[in-house]
C-alpha cells in the first residue's frame, strides 16, 4: 500500500510546494501501514547504507592509511630481520603483518556488507507487490532481513577482536559464527521472498498485498534513474579497463617486488626499504582501481534505487533537488578523487572523503523526508480518530 | 507482469541467493584455509630467505602468488554475483520505463541475465584452470554482454526522458 497512497500524496499540490504541507491524503493513511514490511525494509534500507557508509568514511580516515603505514613498517622489519638472518624475527613480524591485515580487512568487509544489506532491502521494498505471502510474514521476513544486514557486519566487525576466544573450532571464532548464522539469516528471508514471488507467478494473490510502484516522471527521478544508468555503465566500463590491462599486470609486478625484496635482502648487500615502497605503491595502486569501480557501481545502485522512492520523501522540491544534485556529485567526486590520490597524494584522498561525505549528507537529508512523511501520516490518524 | 520483468527479478533473486550461498560456502570451507595459506606461505618464504634458501624462497612466493590469484576471483565472483543479481532485480521493476518495444526489452534482459550468471562463473573457472583462455574468453563476452545491456538500457531511459 506504500506505493500507490504515497504516489498519491504526491500528486497533491502542497507536496511540490517549497515548504512541504504536513498534511497527507486520506488514501495514503492505509497505504502507509506503520511499520509494515515496505516500510520497514525502506527505512531500514537506507540506515544500513547510511550507516556504511559513516563507518566508511570514519574507516577511510582514522583507519586505512594508518593501518597501511603500519603495515609497511611491519615488512620493512621483516626484510631487516631477512637481512639479519633471524628467522624467530621474521615469524613475529609477520604475525604483526597477518594482525594489521585482519584489521584492516574485516573493517573493509565489514562497511562493504553493511551497504550491500542495505541495497538488498531496498530491492526488496520494491518488490513486495510481488511477494504473494500474507502481510504479517511479509512484516516478519522484513525485520529478519533488517536485523541479518544489521548482525552480519556486527560480526564480521568484531573478528578481529574477538579472534578465537572460548571457541571450539581451529579456525573459526564466535565473531565467525554470528557473521555466518547472519548470512543464513539473510540467505533464509531471502529464500522465502523468492518462494513469496514463485506463488505471485503462479497466480496467486493474497489480501492486503501491496499495489505496484506507479511511474513517477518527476525531474528528481528522472535524473537519479538517468544519473545512476550513467554511473553504473561508467563503473563497469572502469572494471573492464581494469580486468583488461591492470590485473594481471598488478599480479605479476607484485611477485616480481616480493621476488626482488627478498633476494636483496639474503644478499644483505643493500636494504630492501625501496621495494617495501614499490610494495606500498602497488597495493595502494589496487585499492584505488578496486574503489573506484566499486563505488561507481554502488552510487549507481543506490541512485537508482533512490529514484523509486522520491514520491515518500516529504520535502519541498527545492530540498528534493538540492539532496538529488548533491548525491550525484559527491558519487563523483569519491570515485574521481580516489583515483588522482596516488597520482596527487593525500589532497585528494581528502576531497574524495568529502564525496563519501556529501553522499552520506544526501541520503540522511532523504531519509529525513521519509520519516517525516511517515511523522505527517501518523499526525491524521491521530486526527481522524 | 512481462517474460522479460520475470526473468530479471526472479532470475536476480535466484542469483543473489546463489551467489549469498557460494559466499556462506566459502566463509565457512575456503576463506579461512585460503588466509592462512598464503599468509604461511608469504611468511615461509622470509624464513627460507632468512636462512639464505632463496630456492624455496622462490617457491613459497609462486605458492603465495597462486593462492592469491584464486583468492582474488572467489572473492570477486561473490561480490560480482550479488552485485549484477540487484541490478537485475532494479532493471527489472524499471523495464517497463524503457522505451523500446517487448522485444527489445526481452533481448537486453536476456543479455543481462547470461552475462550476469555467466561473468562471475568465468571468473571462478579462472581458478580451476590458470590462464586459461576459454575462461578469459568467456568472462570477457560475459562482462561485454552486461556492458552492452547497460548501455541498451542507459539509451532506452534517455529516450524515455526526452
Amino acid at each position: 500500500m506504500f506505493g500507490m497512497g504515497l504516489y498519491a500524496a504526491h500528486a497533491e499540490p502542497e507536496i511540490h510546494a517549497p515548504m512541504a504541507s504536513t498534511t497527507c491524503p486520506t488514501s495514503s493513511i492505509a497505504a502507509f501501514a506503520p511499520m509494515g514490511a515496505r516500510h520497514v525494509l525502506v527505512l531500514g534500507g537506507i540506515a544500513l547504507i547510511a550507516g556504511g557508509m559513516l563507518f566508511g568514511d570514519i574507516f577511510a580516515v582514522f583507519v586505512l592509511h594508518q593501518n597501511g603505514g603500519r603495515t609497511g613498517e611491519a615488512l620493512l622489519a621483516a626484510t631487516r630481520a631477512v637481512a639479519a638472518g633471524d628467522s624467530a624475527a621474521v615469524r613475529q613480524d609477520f604475525a604483526r603483518i597477518g594482525d594489521l591485515l585482519e584489521d584492516h580487512g574485516t573493517k573493509l568487509d565489514a562497511h562493504a556488507h553493511i551497504i550491500a544489506a542495505g541495497y538488498l532491502a531496498l530491492l526488496l521494498a520494491l518488490l513486495q507487490p510481488y511477494v504473494a505471502l500474507n502481510s504479517r510474514s511479509r512484516k516478519l521476513l522484513a525485520q529478519l532481513f533488517v536485523g541479518g544486514g544489521l548482525l552480519l557486519p556486527l560480526g564480521i566487525f568484531l573478528i578481529h577482536y574477538v579472534g578465537l576466544a572460548y571457541s571450539p573450532f581451529p579456525v573459526i571464532g564466535w565473531a565467525s559464527v554470528l557473521a555466518d548464522s547472519a548470512g543464513a539469516l539473510l540467505i533464509a528471508a531471502l529464500i522465502a521472498e523468492a518462494w513469496g514471488l514463485w506463488r505471485y507467478f503462479r497466480g496467486v494473490r493474497t489480501d492486503g498485498a501491496e499495489p505496484e510502484l506507479p511511474p513517477d516522471n518527476s525531474w528528481e527521478s528522472r535524473t537519479l534513474l538517468a544519473g545512476g544508468t550513467v554511473l553504473i555503465l561508467l563503473g563497469f566500463l572502469y572494471g573492464a579497463w581494469y580486468a583488461g590491462l591492470d590485473l594481471y599486470e598488478h599480479e605479476s609486478r607484485e611477485k616480481t617486488i616480493l621476488s626482488a625484496m627478498l633476494t636483496t635482502s639474503a644478499g644483505s648487500s643493500a636494504d630492501a626499504a625501496q621495494f617495501v615502497k614499490d610494495y606500498g605503491g602497488l597495493q595502494a595502486e589496487k585499492a584505488v582501481d578496486i574503489a573506484a569501480h566499486s563505488h561507481l557501481i554502488e552510487f549507481g545502485m543506490l541512485a537508482i534505487l533512490l529514484s523509486f522512492i522520491q514520491p515518500f520523501v516529504f520535502l519541498g522540491s527545492r530540498w528534493k533537488r538540492f539532496w538529488v544534485k548533491l548525491l550525484l556529485a559527491g558519487s563523483m567526486i569519491l570515485p574521481a578523487f580516489v583515483l588522482l590520490e596516488t597520482h596527487l597524494g593525500l589532497i585528494t584522498g581528502g576531497i574524495a572523503d568529502v564525496g563519501g561525505l556529501m553522499v552520506l549528507i544526501a541520503l540522511m537529508g532523504m531519509l529525513a523526508g521519509v520519516l517525516r512523511y511517515s511523522g505527517a501520516l501518523d499526525a491524521q490518524r491521530e486526527d481522524a480518530r | 507482469m512481462s517474460a522479460a520483468r520475470k526473468l530479471l527479478i526472479f532470475g536476480g533473486l535466484v542469483l543473489a541467493g546463489f551467489g549469498m550461498l557460494y559466499g556462506l560456502h566459502y566463509a565457512l570451507f575456503v576463506e579461512h584455509q585460503t588466509l592462512d595459506r598464503m599468509g604461511s606461505s608469504l611468511a615461509t618464504a622470509f624464513v627460507e630467505a632468512a636462512d639464505r634458501n632463496l630456492p624455496a624462497a622462490r617457491l613459497a612466493i609462486d605458492d603465495y602468488a597462486a593462492t592469491k590469484y584464486d583468492y582474488v576471483r572467489q572473492v570477486d565472483a561473490h561480490s560480482h554475483w550479488i552485485g549484477l543479481a540487484m541490478l537485475m532485480i532494479i532493471f527489472g521493476v524499471v523495464l517497463d520505463r524503457m522505451a523500446f518495444t517487448g522485444r527489445t526489452r526481452f533481448r537486453i534482459a536476456g543479455a543481462l541475465a547470461l552475462g550476469s550468471f555467466s561473468f562471475p562463473g568465468a571468473v571462478i573457472l579462472q581458478t580451476f584452470t590458470h590462464g586459461s583462455p576459454l575462461a578469459s574468453a568467456l568472462a570477457v563476452t560475459g562482462s561485454a554482454l552486461v556492458i552492452g545491456a547497460m548501455a541498451a538500457a542507459a539509451v532506452g531511459f534517455a529516450r524515455e526522458s526526452s
